[in-house]
């Protein structure tokens, strides 16, 4: 033994002895090998106290070897590297690296002296539910309870900067899809690979092996590793195979998809890092193989959970798989065989073993000749009721199971073991309902509901050959039913197997104390016997009830060890059996998964797709402000150098009244339709009339939802007998393409109309004002832009400065103007040769807001703006939209009694009394200045704006009664009220002159 | 009922003996009750208690096909807040969370109602727009709150990520000081004890097959556990509630969804508050366990098997991510979904059906946790006396026939 590591072994493990490994605990320099947990690294180091209990802050050691640890959790991070932290990590899984730096997540001042330790002396108060019953006096004091509360709660610390890795995704596919590599689900996964079956295996651990990682163990004759070792070569040789390492699979959800985190650098030494930290894997698998093994429980006695005190499996995990002792002088204590296997592997590597402490009154099997060859005491039919030592284990009082015989042994290492769990976590998450078997004294898998079979120990078979056999079994199935030859019965190597006993179902060992207080069941959330006979004592029955009441199982380890026997001695306070009671739901993830590799790529820019139209360059040229509507990014207005926003808007505004504006308008939604029934579609969807539309012209549409409210607008042109191109909200393309798929696809399949979006495939130049069409015309002499032969609301195919074109005359300024649609690559080109005419023309570009303001002017809405999902056409003032001759959808709501309400809110135009004050929007509208709350609100103003051109603001509204009022007030937030006429919506040009124009 | 105080408990702890009583009995059904509430949530639960304590109506049942407070009252991100758009909304929100404010004391179970602010994120003009219109009526409705503008965002909340440079930018906020979160078992639980406390009987792993109707009246329901006769029956299922009210031969205007929401592993105090984003379907707070609680948005298909899909919870981290970057390398420690009952105008139905004496309490979709007192007092009103309360009249069934809806999708987006 090295003195710097004086509990570590001087040989054996699968450590790499030659690569030390320094790291730091609680700022204390410690040094460990590669190949090391932190967890092992500690334990070397003859390091037991590693953290506090939350409620009671009692000292705790480590209880396991792998996922299922309740009690070793650390604050992690990387010396040099910033953001690495990790708030909350299981020491036992935490791989080391050079400059790991680990922090105890609850203890302080420190973990020998901890300040709220003296909580523990409270336990009776603080029993199970104790919150529920307190801090309510007075009423207002809650909040500072509260605060204190949440201060002594939580463990790890959040990092306190960005994240500087990245994450990944990957979805793959696969016939079989084998979790865990331990002996049953390497026998599966070459049995599926020899049939020829794609297989991937998800295996958590650095290397293949499972509990063989572990355990000193014999396949045919041989150390079990040497058997390993073929399955892993044999499995890099196939092909079709993918072996994923420290990858776990953590949630099973419905049609065989299981995900599955991969850590990719964390066991590296930062300057060796490169790629994802982690990565998700979205597997898509025809079968699964469930082979996720088992994990230990403890037994619930009195003082169970002193540093010291671990699982045999744990404790045997330490010394074969880390040359590690856990302690020098051992004590075990169990109701079933398998410990005895710890045992005698401890007395192997030179440990004592003072006693093993069995429950049943002839333990042991066959290996009970082996331990009493090894010298090992047996104390059988005897349990261990009460232990001491403050911060360690010194000693521990063992009696016959009625109490008599009691006796000290000392010791610094109590191994236990109360028997395995099979890891039913997927197969539950999967449909599948565990079963209790009284048996075997654990829970089983349920029949499957997915295409999923288990294999082994996470099947409730525990014979090391009989696992490897059960394995190939599933393989062979599974690539069978996924359509694979079979390949028949594969012969499985014999073991060294002795001593397969059921352990004999003992939960709780009661104390002669009479009311033992600290016989922990979940560790992590100090949830103790007594607990659970409270809960049951105040009512819970239901096992959900039960968890939620003592928070069993509600911690980080998410109840693995704690969970079954907290159920079983549930159910015995209950006087059921614990099949009666049942487990509680296995809720993904297994083992927690980090936000950032749920998010993967999706993050920052990535986020969503950013949409940028052919234009987009240009406009950041001329230093364009940008506004995000829905996924586009659209010039909001074009500042001259040093111009502010209003100042650039009203330029603009004049702008395009007096000479051309021009505007990119590519982000409208466009929507191709095409088909023989296009027509009769278009009046189901529209509340206008389609069919009577001539080829090359064009008509404004409202569509409604089924409650008959404005859902989307846009004009939409017929290209030819059976072709329209419809536009859309910019926002709503997305939806509105979803809603005319919707209503084609499942209620009027019969009509022979198809869609396809072509927002992409055409970039949109809208050139507005008096002098746009002589503009249109100096780059497009094939058509005749005549104010008689291309009248407004036409379309017209032809060619734009040389690029195919089609040129709508539509307005939403209300001004002269035409939309010129070619194909987005020359987008930019046509663009290009517009602004070149700048001069002759007096081109001023133009962005939303002036957008906006023009068409308000006008009194045109904006879906979404003017429109809330409230509102129908005819609050509007449309009701010229609706079609009295046909159907359309929301057309029956409309004569509901509510939407011919007389006092409804509708569309009205605002003028403030003083012109000079632009109103917010949003701003709620009032009848008087009430001082009284609350006060009866009329309306509210959708969209308000300075106007230039009429040299005043200018507003819209909703108001009830619309123009029956004629003046209201708005209600600012500053508390004035600010007196407005209610007017027309129509601003300018009331007949609509300019347009036609 | 035994009152907790601080004496009880100091004596309990001390003592050695049977200690604490049963928080509500587990008694057999009986073959009668004046009153029936179908549904063992916080809703039904509720609408038992307040119909026993202010309408002196005792012999009721509640029953409950699985364990009280097992459907979304136990699944629910807790979020409690008043600032709904629409009159009626806010109205009986309002009312709800003023119930919360007292619901400690008034059930001597402390629920930790936690007034830590809500503030609800916008990310657009046109978000900012609508915020500032939800607002105004709220101040004016006399329902606390205010605008908050992106540099006060960033003093408040100095982990947000307010970088304009964001994919959705935070232009701003609107905050409700007085909303907030609440224990949701112990809302179940005190809601019981109190109830039961009264007469009512709480009877759980009883489910409801049947109803059955006398003359176009409610006689009774069908159950697991026989046949129990009442002249007044309150469905109160929410996501199940259109396949009970279809045991009478009542269509209901309802989807059920999924809704999927996850905790992080408990940490010291990070976040004192609640944030939500409707414009990237995430909200976060942290509970006093310290786990960050996250909600995500619906799944958009049907169904009633209380899973989601991962996808869903991809997109709600990735908007947590988003919002909160120091929140990367957190871990999510577990994720689930509760069936939500959602209707057309994101409104609940509360009222009596066609069938006389049939009355629903449902609809409350994704955001009904909060209503739960409010809910009760409502229904048990319309109950005891067969006319609506005012607050709940706006939310007649009826209403999907005139056509007056009380549309809150446009401004609250996901309504928690
Ligand atoms: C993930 C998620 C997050 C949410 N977040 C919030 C939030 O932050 N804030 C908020 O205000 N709201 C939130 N909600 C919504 C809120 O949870 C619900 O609106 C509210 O809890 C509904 O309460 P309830 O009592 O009506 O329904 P439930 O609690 O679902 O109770 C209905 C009960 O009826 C029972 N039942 C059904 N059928 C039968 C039958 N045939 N016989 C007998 N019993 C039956 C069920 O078992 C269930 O217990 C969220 C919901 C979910 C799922």
């Amino acid at each position: 033994m090295s003195i710097s590591q004086p509990f570590r072994l001087v040989g054996g493990g699968r450590i790499d002895r030659r690569r030390r490994v320094d790291f730091r605990f609680n700022g204390l320099r410690f040094e460990g090998y590669r190949g090391d947990t932190l967890a092992s690294a500690l334990l070397a180091n003859g390091v037991r106290t590693v953290g506090r209990s939350i409620k009671y802050h009692r000292p705790r050691g480590f209880v396991g070897s792998g996922a299922e640890e309740p009690n070793g959790i650390f604050t992690v991070r990387h010396t040099g590297v910033e953001g690495s932290t990790i708030p909350h990590a299981p020491g036992t899984v935490v791989e080391l690296v050079e400059g790991l730096e680990a922090h105890a997540v609850n203890g302080w001042p420190s973990l020998r002296f901890d300040f709220a330790g003296g909580l523990q002396w409270l336990g009776g108060m603080l029993s199970a539910g104790f919150y529920y019953k307190t801090f309510m006096w007075p009423r207002a004091a809650w909040h500072w309870y509260e605060w204190a509360i949440r201060r002594m709660a939580g463990n790890g610390r959040a990092p306190d900067g960005p994240d500087p890795d990245r994450y990944d995704k990957r979805n793959a596919f696969c016939d079989v899809l084998v979790v865990g590599g331990g002996p049953a689900g390497l026998a599966a996964s070459l049995a599926a690979a020899r049939a020829g079956a794609r297989v991937i295996l998800a295996d958590d651990q650095p290397e293949l092996g499972g509990s063989l990682l572990g355990a000193r163990r014999q396949l045919g004759g041989k150390p079990a590793f040497a058997w390993v070792a073929n399955c892993a070569a044999a499995l890099a040789d196939e092909p079709e195979v993918t072996v994923l390492s420290r990858t776990t699979a953590f949630g099973f959800y419905d049609h065989g998809f299981v995900a599955a985190l991969e850590r990719c650098t964390d066991h590296l030494p930062p300057p060796r890092r490169r790629g994802p930290r982690e990565r998700v894997w979205r597997i898509r698998a025809r079968r699964v193989v469930l082979a996720a093994g088992a994990t230990e429980r403890p037994l619930v006695f009195e003082n169970n959970d002193r540093p010291g005190i671990m699982l045999a499996g744990a404790a045997a995990a330490y010394v074969n798989r880390y040359g590690v002792a856990p302690g020098r002088r051992a004590v075990v204590f169990t109701n079933n065989d398998s410990a005895w296997r710890a045992a005698l592997d401890l007395v192997e590597a030179k440990i004592e073993v003072a006693a093993i402490v069995d429950v049943r009154p002839e333990p042991g099997g066959a290996l009970a000749a082996r331990a009493e060859a090894a010298g090992i005491p047996v104390l059988a039919g005897h349990a261990v009721v009460d232990t001491q030592g403050r911060n360690a284990l010194r000693r521990v009082r063992a009696a016959r199971l009625d109490g008599s015989g009691a006796r000290n042994l000392d010791c610094d290492l109590l191994a236990v073991s109360g028997g395995w769990n099979p890891n039913l976590h997927l197969h539950a998450q999967s449909g599948g309902r565990p079963r209790f078997d009284e048996t075997r004294g654990c829970f089983l898998p349920g029949p499957p509901v997915q295409a999923e079979t288990g294999a082994g120990a996470c099947r409730g078979t525990f014979r090391l050959d009989a696992c490897v056999r059960e394995g190939a079994q599933a393989g062979r199935e599974a690539a069978l039913a996924a359509g694979f030859r079979d390949v028949g019965v594969i012969s499985a190597p014999s073991t060294d197997e002795e001593g397969t006993t059921d352990p004999d179902p003992a939960w709780a060992v009661h104390s002669r104390r009479p009311r033992p207080r600290r016989a922990f069941v979940d560790f992590q959330n100090d949830a103790t016997a007594a607990d659970l006979a409270l809960a049951v004592r105040e009512g819970f029955e239901s096992i959900e009830h039960i968890k939620r009441y003592t928070l069993l199982g509600f911690g980080t380890d998410q109840g693995k060890t704690g969970n079954v026997n907290g159920m079983a001695l549930a159910a015995g306070a209950l006087g059921r059996s614990p099949a009666q009671v049942g487990t509680t739901t296995f809720r993904p993830p297994y083992t927690p998964v980090t936000f950032g590799a749920a998010a993967g790529l999706a993050t920052g820019e990535l986020h969503d797709p950013l949409r940028v139209t052919p234009m987009h360059e240009w406009h950041e040229a001329q230093g364009a402000v940008f506004e995000p509507v829905g996924q586009w990014l659209r010039p909001w207005y074009f500042p001259k150098p040093g111009e502010e926003m209003r100042a650039a808007v009203a330029r603009e505004c004049l702008a395009a009244r007096e000479g051309v504006g021009l505007f990119d308008a590519s982000t409208l939604g466009k929507i191709d339709l095409q088909g023989p029934d296009a027509a009769v579609f278009l009046d189901r969807i529209y509340t206008n009339d389609w069919s009577s539309l001539a080829i090359g012209r064009c008509r404004y549409g409202l569509m409604l939802g089924e409650d008959g409210m404005v859902m989307d607008d846009g004009v939409t042109a017929r290209l030819g007998e059976h072709h329209y191109l419809m536009t859309t909200t910019t926002g709503g393309a997305a939806h509105v393409l979803g809603w005319l798929e919707r209503w084609r696809q499942t209620e009027w399949p019969e009509l022979r109309v198809r869609f396809t979006s072509v927002t992409d495939q055409w970039a949109t130049i809208g050139v507005a004002g008096p002098r746009s069409r002589d503009l249109v015309a100096s780059l497009c002499e094939e058509i005749d832009l005549g104010p008689e032969s291309f009248r407004f609301m036409e379309f017209r195919e032809g060619v734009f400065a040389g690029v195919p074109c089609r040129i709508f005359r539509i307005s939403f300024t209300g001004e002269l103007s035409f939309e010129i649609n070619v194909p987005a690559d020359y987008g930019r080109y046509a663009w290009d040769r517009i602004v070149e005419r700048t001069e002759e023309f007096s081109i001023t570009p133009y962005g939303t807001e002036t957008m906006h303001v023009l068409r308000a002017e006008k009194g045109f809405i904006v879906v979404g703006q003017e429109t809330d999902g409230s509102v129908t056409p005819v609050d509007l003032g449309m009701e010229w939209i609706l079609s009295k001759k046909k159907d359309f959808i929301g057309r029956r709501s409309l004569a509901r009694s509510d939407c011919r309400r007389p006092d409804r809110r509708r569309l009205v135009g605002l003028a403030a009394a003083d012109p000079n004050e632009v109103l917010p929007e949003g701003a709620q509208l009032v009848d008087e200045p009430f001082t009284f709350l609350p006060v009866p609100m009329v309306g509210y103003v959708t969209s308000s704006y300075w106007s230039p051109n009429l040299g005043r603001s200018i507003a819209l509204a909703l108001v009830a009664g619309g123009r029956d009022r004629s003046r209201v007030f708005a209600a600012l937030e500053d508390g004035r009220f600010v007196p407005v006429d209610v007017v027309s919506p129509v601003f300018l040009d009331p007949r609509g002159e300019r347009q036609r124009g | 009922m035994k009152r907790y105080s601080v004496f009880a408990l100091a004596r309990n702890a001390l003592r050695f003996g049977p200690g604490w009583p049963a928080l509500w009995r587990s008694p057999d059904p009986k073959a009668s009750y004046d009153a029936v509430i179908v549904g063992g949530g916080g809703h039904g639960l509720a609408t038992a208690c307040y119909l026993a304590s202010e309408h002196g109506i005792t012999n009721v049942a509640v029953l409950e096909k699985g364990w009280i407070g097992g459907g979304n009252t136990g699944r629910n991100t807790t979020i409690v807040r008043s600032n709904y758009l629409w009159d009626d909304a806010a109205a009986l929100y309002e009312k709800s969370l003023q119930l919360f404010e007292g619901l400690s004391q008034a059930l001597n179970f402390n629920v930790m109602f936690s007034q830590r602010g809500v503030f609800n994120l916008g990310h657009s003009v046109h978000e900012m727009r609508d915020i500032a219109r939800r607002v105004n009526a709220n101040r004016l409705n006399g329902i606390d709150g205010r605008l908050v503008g992106a540099d006060e965002l960033a003093r408040l909340l100095p982990i947000l990520n307010v970088s304009a440079r964001g994919r959705y930018p935070v232009l701003g906020a609107s905050f409700q000081p007085r909303g907030g979160v609440a224990r949701h078992d112990a809302v179940a639980w005190g809601l019981a004890r109190a109830a039961d406390a009264r007469g009512v009987d709480i009877i759980q792993n009883c489910e409801v097959t049947g109803i059955r109707r006398e003359r176009g009246r409610v006689a009774g329901v069908e159950t697991t556990r026989g046949y129990i006769r009442a002249r007044k029956v309150g469905l109160v299922a929410a996501g199940h509630s259109s396949v009970l009210a279809s045991m009478a031969d009542v269509r209901l205007p309802i989807e059920s969804h999924p809704l999927q929401a996850l905790v992080s592993e408990p940490m010291k105090p990070v976040l004192d508050t609640v944030v939500m984003s409707n414009a990237v379907h995430a909200y976060i707070s942290q509970s006093d366990k310290g786990e960050l609680v996250v909600g995500a948005g619906i799944d958009s298909w049907n169904g009633y098997g209380q899973r989601g899909s991962f996808g869903t919870v991809e997109g709600a981290l990735a908007a947590i991510v988003e919002m909160f970057p120091i929140f990367s390398r957190v871990r999510m420690l577990r994720h689930w979904a509760g069936i939500v009952d959602t209707t057309p105008d994101a409104c609940p139905i509360i009222g009596e059906t066609p069938v006389r004496g049939l009355f629903v309490n449902c609809g409350w979709g994704t955001g009904g946790f909060k209503a739960t007192p409010g809910s009760g007092w409502v229904l048990a009103h319309t109950m005891a006396t067969g006319e609506p309360h005012p607050l709940n009249a706006p939310f007649a069934l009826n209403r999907f026939v005139t056509g007056r809806l009380v549309d809150e999708h446009g401004a609250a987006g996901v309504a928690h």
